[in-house]
Order: structure tokens, then C-alpha cells, then sequence
């Protein structure tokens, strides 16, 4: 593809269904059938499976062609898959019969195998051809070249890429055991004890899962290559598991996410690389690429758990926590203030006002006067420039006296209950009453007045505002 | 045959000496930090790692080309694969530390990303005007058969950096390994460690993995200190056991492959490492599975033969006036199967426990066995009678418990029981049977 001669770039993407559409197909079903399962490793903490599952393979594949000396894709998979297979039943068991840590019996089992794989097809290299690096990379590119011809009955028959096929009966089954056996697996992965009393073999379940697992990793890395296995099982799943607490979501979730990178991985092998002045490259390895940036955008900002969104909700929290509590203090002083000694004056005497609540407040000079702006902004306070009696001190508008009583009320209403109903001491209810009276709506104040029987002052004898009306 | 034996074990090409020295080195160090990686459950670390070094090495490549360098020359590859491997460690630290994803997930997801953009990336490089990837590739498979001696050299430097490092730390990393929150609160600076340890295992990654690829490093990272577990408890000795293992598994699988130079050496080196551990699993003298079956098996026989003497001393204690006991008493007095009860006797008669009458298919205690039958039945009751005075706990139940642990109790334990129930023992050297038996009014 040639970049085009115009600036800027071109979004469009030279499509062909006969070539870039199976190789979407292909990459999409992979993703789909990796991710149904992956859901599940990922929970049960055996994320890494795949890995060893898919470079273990090497010598089932090597084996098959030196017991059926041909290379019939059928004699390759079966070959695969038992090795696969046994790749992982020999981890489990050098886990659980030699107490070795699960990540170190993996990492022993699949390296030598991998080994003796490559060693076995070195040996037969006068007789076979198989690369070793087709494992790693895979030839997602070529899927549209070998096809079968499937005639449906009532139909035209059409040729159909191998590798679709293959990878669409995968699909299949592990939907068909995800949707059938959806209880079993759920109760086998958050509770194996409850799913074994319960009447089913957890055990079973958990073999059967590493079984598919085996499976889907050979029918996929045989057209994507092991990489994109890994990336499939376990990125998405990781991915869905950010944005969702419910199990079916996940899984759903993994699915789309798979796919949509799948998608999006192959344009962007097509696409990209041109920008720069290359040739497009592998769609595999954009795939995964494709899934690692899904998870970072979960990561960053998934909206209950990613990162950004934690930050900014207590950034808000804080400055709303900020800005009540200056209103609050601007009310105590006012409460404070007597004939003698009016508010203004009172508050002119400190020699830098903002300093002095940042002190009470325990934050710095500047947010109090960004929360005083706010305030200004919002017509709960007067600054004093804008006001008639000269002074400069800032005060309380209509609107931000009933705001500010309501926050003064609910937390004389919280020292009271703390006091009457829960027993603390007198010193400590401050800190309690002050965290609590930001979360409190007219509701719980009214609930907190007829729990403390309606008290006119709190336990420092201070009053406690009434209740006023709701403002518009 | 024998020839070309002499001439590998005798390092005189000096080609094979640079091979085998090299390899061996590298298992050597390997070994050592593998053992930190091992206890501190960090295993395929080093495999997420080795992947997360490809892009570095293919973006160093295409970079230094572009500039228009050398980009094949090893230290620009090498610093490239160093800093996308702690770009790497650092996504696995982030992605554990900021969500709720788990170690292996995170591991999984940096170790196939990472490697799926180092595959774009050699293909772009493949696609520049001197770009063929035969030498980027070797990253991936390993090279072992044609190292040079600049790259031995560049091993030998590096393994012996890790090796001073990990004994000059010793005594931080095991306390890291081992109880990491105590470390802390001793005042340990436990995330300074942590890194260190980390980047210990970086350097030994990338160097292996210029030397003798991706699944070779991680193999060598990770079978030998699986292996030394086996056969001892101790770090120390763990340590310099994973060592020797890891470097005899080289020295091994590269001289196999120079005599049978068709055999790629790095499949060769983790195939030997990998019998190393078989052997290991096996015949361990620790953890091996073959002294824990003996020992399990050993167990089973003592507890077995000591419920036999205590039960035929309880049949004779209730009637002193009996000579023997029937093949039927003793098979209903426990759950045993009849296959079983058989074995027990004879081991109890060939041991001389027992005096059986086979016709008549008697048995009673001889001599010995009745001295020691009378040690069980005594250590058994002292220790009912210390579970319901001083454990309250129930007189029905007393005899399963006892039966847990009376098996392990030794001398020092059983002295300790009398002074403790002396007030309930009185002046009688064998306390009575405290449950059902006596409970139901028959005189013991």
C-alpha cells in the first residue's frame, strides 16, 4: 500500500473482503474463543497457562509428524493438543505432588518441552519443514489462501478458509460449554469447596477448562501465531475484569474487546507502518498490541476502577469537602460575632484572613482563596469589595447562610447523636461529626433530630440551627 | 567417538571453550538469582522479562540505523533490551500496585503485548535496506553454538556482578524472600531491595538472552533452584546447590552439542537442566517425592504397629488371666482390612513384637513387645488424661485426639505430661483408661 500523495492522512483503507475480511474473521474468532476461557483463567490466577500451553506444543507437533510422517494438519492438531494437554496436567501435578510454586512447575514443564521440541525437529529436518518461527509469529496473513470448499444444503457451496473453519468449531464448543456449564464454572472458580459439596467435581470442571484450553491455544496459534494466543486469553479477560464485577458481563465484555482489537489490530498493521514510510507488517503482533492498548485504556480509565477517574472523584471530593467547610467556618464566625464586636471587625483584626482559615482548615492559603472565589461565583458569598459597608472581609449571601446552616446543623446534630447514642467521648466527636456532615442530605438530619429528640444545642453548647426550608 | 569426547572435555578447540565456559558462567549466576526469584514467587519474572525486551531491541535497532550506526552493534541492542525490560517491570509493578489485577495476569499481559509490538517492530526493521533479522532473531532462539569470546567475556562480567551482588546482600535478600513485612519493620528499605533483586534478574535476562535466547534464559532462570529445592531447607545451601546444578546442566548440554554439532547446544543445555530436575523431583533428600512416600509410608507403619501393641495390651490388661488373642478380636477391634491386619502382624512377629501361633491363629506380646506396649498404652493415657484436664476436652472425644498426635510425642514431652498430671496420677505408674470402656463399669 502506498502512501497517499495528498497531506494529511487517509483514513480510508484499501478493504478487501476476499483478503483482509477472513484475516479479520480469523483474528476475530480467535479473540472470541480465547476470551470466553480466558475469563476464567484469568479469575482462577492461571493467566500464564497459555504461555506454557503454547510453547509446549512444539514437540506434539514435531511428534505427530514423526509417527504419521505427514504433515495432515488433523495428525499436527491432535499431536498439539495432547501434548498440550499433558503440559499442563505435568504442571499441575509438579505443583501439587512437589510443592513447587505454580509459576516455577509451569516455567520447568513448558521450557523443557519446548526443548525436546525443537531438538526433535532438528533431527527430522532432512524430512520435515517446520519452522519454528511460525509458532511465534503465525500466518494470520495467509489465511485466505487455504480454504475448503463447504456446501451447505440449500445453498451455493463456498470456500472457506481452513483456518476459519477450525477456529469457528472452537468458538463453538467453548460458547456451547461457557453457556451450559456457566453455573458449574462460576461456583469451580469462586468456590471450589461449595461447587465440590454441592455435587460436581470441581476437579473435573477445572480439567475440562484445561483441556478447551489446549484446544483453543493449537487451533488459534497455528493461524496467529502464540503470541497472539497469550495476548487473547488473557488482555481482554484482564481488560472486562476493570469494567465489571458481574461474571456474565466479563465475559461478554472480553469478547467484544477481543474482537474489536482483532479488528482494529489488522487495519493498524495495514495502516500505520505506512505513515512512516514502510510496507505494512504482521497483523498478529498489531493485534495484541491492539489488546495491550484496550487494557491501558481501562487501566487509565475504566469509570470505577480506572486510575483517572479515582483521582479526579477524590480531587472533587476534596474540594467539595473544602468549599463546605469554608462556608461552615464563614457561618461560625458570623454565629461568634456580637454587638460589641460585629463580624467584620472581628474578621479585619486577623492580618491575612486567608492564612488564618487555612490554618483551621488545615490546607494552604490558596484554596481557600480558590473555594472563596468559587463561593463569589456561586453567590454564596459577598467578597468584600462588591460590598457597600467598605469592609473586606467576605461574608455570607441569603443563599450560602441557608447552605452553610444546614452543613452547621447537620454536624451539631452528628456530635449530639454521637454523644447520646453511641457514647463517644465528648473530644472525640468533632473528627467524627466533621467527616460525616458532608454526607448528610436533609433526610438523615431530620432522621439524626428525632434519634437526639430535637435538641437546641449541641454537647459544646453551641446551638443548632433549625431546620429551613429547601431552596430552590 | 571417544576421541571427540577427550577433545570437549579437554576444551581444546577454542571454540567449544568459549562455548562452555560461557554457558556454564551464565548457569552459574542464573542459578543464584533464581533461587531469590523462586521464594519470592516470582518465577517467570525472568520469562515476562525476556519478552518485554524484544521492542527495546528492535526500536535500539531501527533508531541507530535510521541515525545511520551500526544497529546490529551489542551494546546498542543490549541497552535497548535493558530499558524496555524495566519498562516492562515497571507495567507489572503498576498493574499489580493500581488495580486489582493479579501477579500472573500482569505478567501475562506486559509478556504478550510487549512482545507482540517487538514482533511489529523486527518486521519493520526487516523491511529497512541492511535490516535482515538473522541477528535480531537470535534474541528470541539464542545463538550458543557461535558465541565468541567477547560475548563470553561479557557474561562472565555480568554473572560475576550478580554473584557479588546476591552475597554481598545476602542476609537483606533472604529476609526479603522470606518474610518481606519483617523486613520492613526492621527497617529494611524494602522497595530499594525489591528493585535490586529486579535488576539482578534483568541483568542476567538480557545477557542470557543475547547469548542463548528467550526459552533457554527462562529455563535456566527457573529449573535449577526448582530443582535445589528438593534436596535441602537451608538458603545457603539452595543456593550454591541451584548454582551447581544450573552450571553442570550447561556444561553438560554444551559439550553434548559440540560432540553432535547438529543438535542446537541452548535445546541441549535446558534438556540437561531439565533432567537435572527429574532426578531432583524424584530422589531429593528433602522434598523428593520418593522420601516423602518412604516417609509417609514409615509413619503409617509405626502407627499402625503401635495400635496393635496397645490394643493387645488393652485385651490383656481387661483379662489378665488370658494367654492369647484371636485373629477375629483383633480385626474388629479397628477399622482395619483383613489384607492389612495380616501385613501388620507379621511385621509386628518378624520385628519380634509378637509371638504368634499360626495354626491357631493366636497372637501374643512377647517379652520386648509387652515392655513397649506398655510405654504406648502409658503415653497414650497420659496424654487423654492432659487433653481433659488441662484442654477440656471431652472424655468421648478423647481418644481420637489423643490418637493424632500421641504417635510424635517424645520422652522430654511425656516427662513433662507426668509432672503435670501428678496430681491425677497419684502413686500409680500407669494411668487408667479414662473413656467408654471404664465410663461403662468395667474394672480396669
Amino acid at each position: 500500500m502506498i502512501p497517499p500523495a495528498q497531506s494529511g492522512f487517509d483514513w480510508s483503507v484499501d478493504w478487501s473482503w476476499q483478503l483482509d475480511g477472513w484475516i479479520v474473521v480469523a483474528g476475530m474468532l480467535c479473540a472470541v474463543s480465547s476470551s470466553l476461557l480466558g475469563c476464567f483463567l484469568v479469575l482462577r490466577r492461571m493467566s500464564l497457562l497459555g504461555d506454557a500451553i503454547s510453547h509446549a506444543v512444539l514437540p506434539g507437533l514435531a511428534a505427530a509428524f514423526l509417527i504419521s510422517g505427514t504433515r495432515s494438519s488433523g495428525w499436527m492438531f491432535l499431536g498439539a493438543v495432547i501434548v498440550g494437554v499433558l503440559t499442563a496436567l505435568l504442571s499441575d501435578w509438579i505443583h501439587v505432588r512437589g510443592e513447587v510454586d505454580e509459576g516455577a512447575s509451569m516455567g520447568v514443564v513448558f521450557t523443557t518441552l519446548f526443548a525436546a521440541g525443537l531438538i526433535m525437529i532438528v533431527l527430522a529436518a532432512d524430512r520435515v519443514d517446520l519452522d519454528p518461527g511460525c509458532v511465534l509469529y503465525g500466518a494470520i496473513e495467509s489465511t485466505p489462501l487455504d480454504r475448503w470448499t463447504i456446501s451447505l444444503p440449500g445453498l451455493a457451496s463456498v470456500r472457506v478458509p481452513r483456518v476459519v473453519v477450525v477456529l469457528s468449531i472452537v468458538t463453538l464448543i467453548n460458547a456451547a460449554f461457557v453457556l451450559l456449564f456457566f453455573k458449574e464454572l462460576k461456583m469451580a472458580t469462586f468456590d471450589a469447596e461449595l461447587a465440590t459439596s454441592s455435587g460436581f467435581s470441581a476437579k473435573v470442571i477445572h480439567y475440562v477448562l484445561m483441556t478447551l484450553v489446549a484446544v483453543t491455544a493449537v487451533a488459534c496459534f497455528e493461524s496467529v501465531g502464540n503470541i497472539l494466543v497469550v495476548a487473547m486469553l488473557v488482555v481482554p479477560a484482564a481488560t472486562a475484569y476493570l469494567l465489571t464485577d458481574r461474571l456474565g458481563m466479563m465475559i461478554g465484555l472480553a469478547c467484544v474487546i477481543g474482537a474489536v482489537s482483532a479488528w482494529a489490530g489488522h487495519i493498524a498493521a495495514v495502516e500505520v507502518p505506512t505513515w512512516f514510510g514502510f510496507r505494512s507488517t504482521t497483523t498478529a503482533g498489531m493485534m495484541a498490541v491492539a489488546t495491550g492498548a484496550a487494557f491501558t485504556l481501562a487501566v487509565l480509565f475504566s469509570p470505577k476502577r480506572g486510575l483517572i477517574p479515582q483521582w479526579t472523584r477524590k480531587q472533587w471530593l476534596r474540594w467539595t469537602i473544602l468549599t463546605d467547610d469554608v462556608l461552615a467556618l464563614l457561618y461560625r464566625m458570623e454565629e461568634r460575632s456580637t454587638e460589641e464586636r460585629p463580624l467584620a471587625e472581628s474578621m479585619a483584626m486577623r492580618e491575612d484572613l486567608n492564612a488564618w482559615m487555612a490554618d483551621i482548615l488545615l490546607t494552604k492559603r490558596f484554596a481557600i482563596s480558590l473555594a472563596l472565589k468559587f463561593h463569589v461565583w456561586r453567590r454564596r458569598v459577598m467578597d468584600g469589595r462588591d460590598n457597600e459597608s467598605a469592609t473586606l472581609v467576605p461574608t455570607l449571601t441569603e443563599l450560602g447562610r441557608s447552605e452553610a446552616e444546614s452543613l452547621v446543623r447537620s454536624h451539631r446534630l452528628w456530635e449530639q447523636y454521637l454523644v447520646t447514642r453511641v457514647d463517644l467521648e465528648g473530644d472525640r466527636i468533632h473528627q467524627q461529626a466533621h467527616r460525616l456532615e458532608h454526607f448528610t442530605d436533609r433526610q438523615l438530619q431530620d432522621r439524626l433530630d428525632v434519634q437526639t429528640d430535637s435538641p437546641d444545642k449541641d454537647p459544646h453548647g453551641s446551638p443548632i440551627p433549625s431546620a429551613n426550608d429547601p431552596q430552590p | 567417538m571417544g576421541e571427540q569426547l577427550w577433545r570437549v572435555i579437554s576444551l581444546q578447540d577454542h571454540n567449544t571453550r568459549v562455548v562452555i565456559l560461557g554457558a556454564a558462567m551464565l548457569g552459574f549466576a542464573a542459578g543464584l538469582v533464581g533461587c531469590f526469584t523462586l521464594l519470592r514467587r516470582r518465577a517467570l519474572v525472568g520469562d515476562a522479562l525476556a519478552h518485554a525486551a524484544l521492542p527495546g531491541i528492535a526500536i535500539a535497532f531501527l533508531w541507530v540505523t535510521a541515525m545511520g550506526g551500526n544497529g546490529r552493534s551489542l551494546p546498542v541492542l543490549l541497552l535497548g533490551a535493558t530499558i524496555s525490560g524495566l519498562f516492562g517491570i515497571a507495567s507489572i509493578l503498576i498493574i499489580r500496585r493500581g488495580t486489582r489485577i493479579k501477579e500472573d495476569a500482569a505478567l501475562g499481559i506486559v509478556l504478550s503485548v510487549f512482545f507482540g509490538l517487538g514482533l511489529e517492530l523486527l518486521g519493520i526493521a526487516q523491511q529497512m535496506k541492511n535490516g535482515n533479522k538473522a541477528g535480531l532473531e537470535s534474541f528470541i532462539y539464542g545463538k550458543t553454538a557461535s558465541m565468541v569470546s567477547s560475548d563470553a567475556w561479557l557474561i562472565g562480567g555480568a554473572s560475576l556482578l550478580c554473584v557479588v551482588i546476591c552475597l554481598g546482600l545476602f542476609k537483606e535478600f533472604k529476609l526479603l524472600c522470606f518474610d518481606e513485612a519483617f523486613a520492613g519493620s526492621r527497617g529494611y528499605p524494602v522497595v530499594l531491595l525489591d528493585a535490586g533483586l529486579m535488576t539482578v534478574v534483568v541483568v542476567i535476562t538480557i545477557v542470557g538472552l543475547q547469548a542463548v535466547g528467550l526459552v533457554l534464559v527462562i529455563a535456566l532462570l527457573v529449573i535449577p533452584a526448582a530443582s535445589a529445592r528438593f534436596w535441602t531447607d537451608r538458603l545457603i545451601w539452595m543456593i550454591v546447590l541451584s548454582s551447581l546444578i544450573g552450571m553442570t546442566g550447561c556444561l553438560v548440554g554444551a559439550a553434548a552439542s559440540a560432540m553432535l554439532p547438529r543438535l542446537p547446544s541452548g535445546a541441549m543445555i535446558v534438556l540437561a537442566t531439565g533432567l537435572g530436575f527429574l532426578v531432583s523431583f524424584f530422589v531429593g533428600a528433602r522434598r523428593g517425592l520418593l522420601i516423602r512416600i518412604w516417609r509417609r509410608q514409615s509413619l503409617n507403619a509405626s502407627i499402625d504397629r503401635q495400635h496393635l501393641l496397645r490394643e493387645l495390651y488393652e485385651l490383656f490388661e481387661n483379662d489378665p488371666q488370658r494367654l492369647a488373642v484371636s485373629w477375629e478380636e483383633l480385626l474388629q477391634a479397628r477399622s482395619w482390612s483383613k489384607k492389612r491386619l495380616r501385613r501388620i502382624l507379621e511385621h509386628a512377629s518378624k520385628d519380634g513384637w509378637i509371638s504368634e501361633n499360626i495354626t491357631k491363629m493366636e497372637f501374643a506380646l512377647t517379652e520386648r513387645g509387652e515392655t513397649e506396649a506398655r510405654r504406648l498404652t502409658r503415653r497414650h493415657r497420659l496424654w487423654e488424661l492432659y487433653l481433659i484436664h488441662h484442654a477440656d476436652i471431652a472424655p468421648q472425644r478423647v481418644d481420637r485426639d489423643a490418637d493424632a498426635i500421641e504417635h510424635v510425642l517424645d520422652p522430654e514431652t511425656v516427662a513433662e505430661l507426668e509432672s503435670l498430671l501428678n496430681a491425677e496420677l497419684g502413686e500409680r505408674r500407669m494411668p487408667t483408661d479414662p473413656h467408654a470402656k471404664s465410663a461403662e463399669g468395667v474394672p480396669s
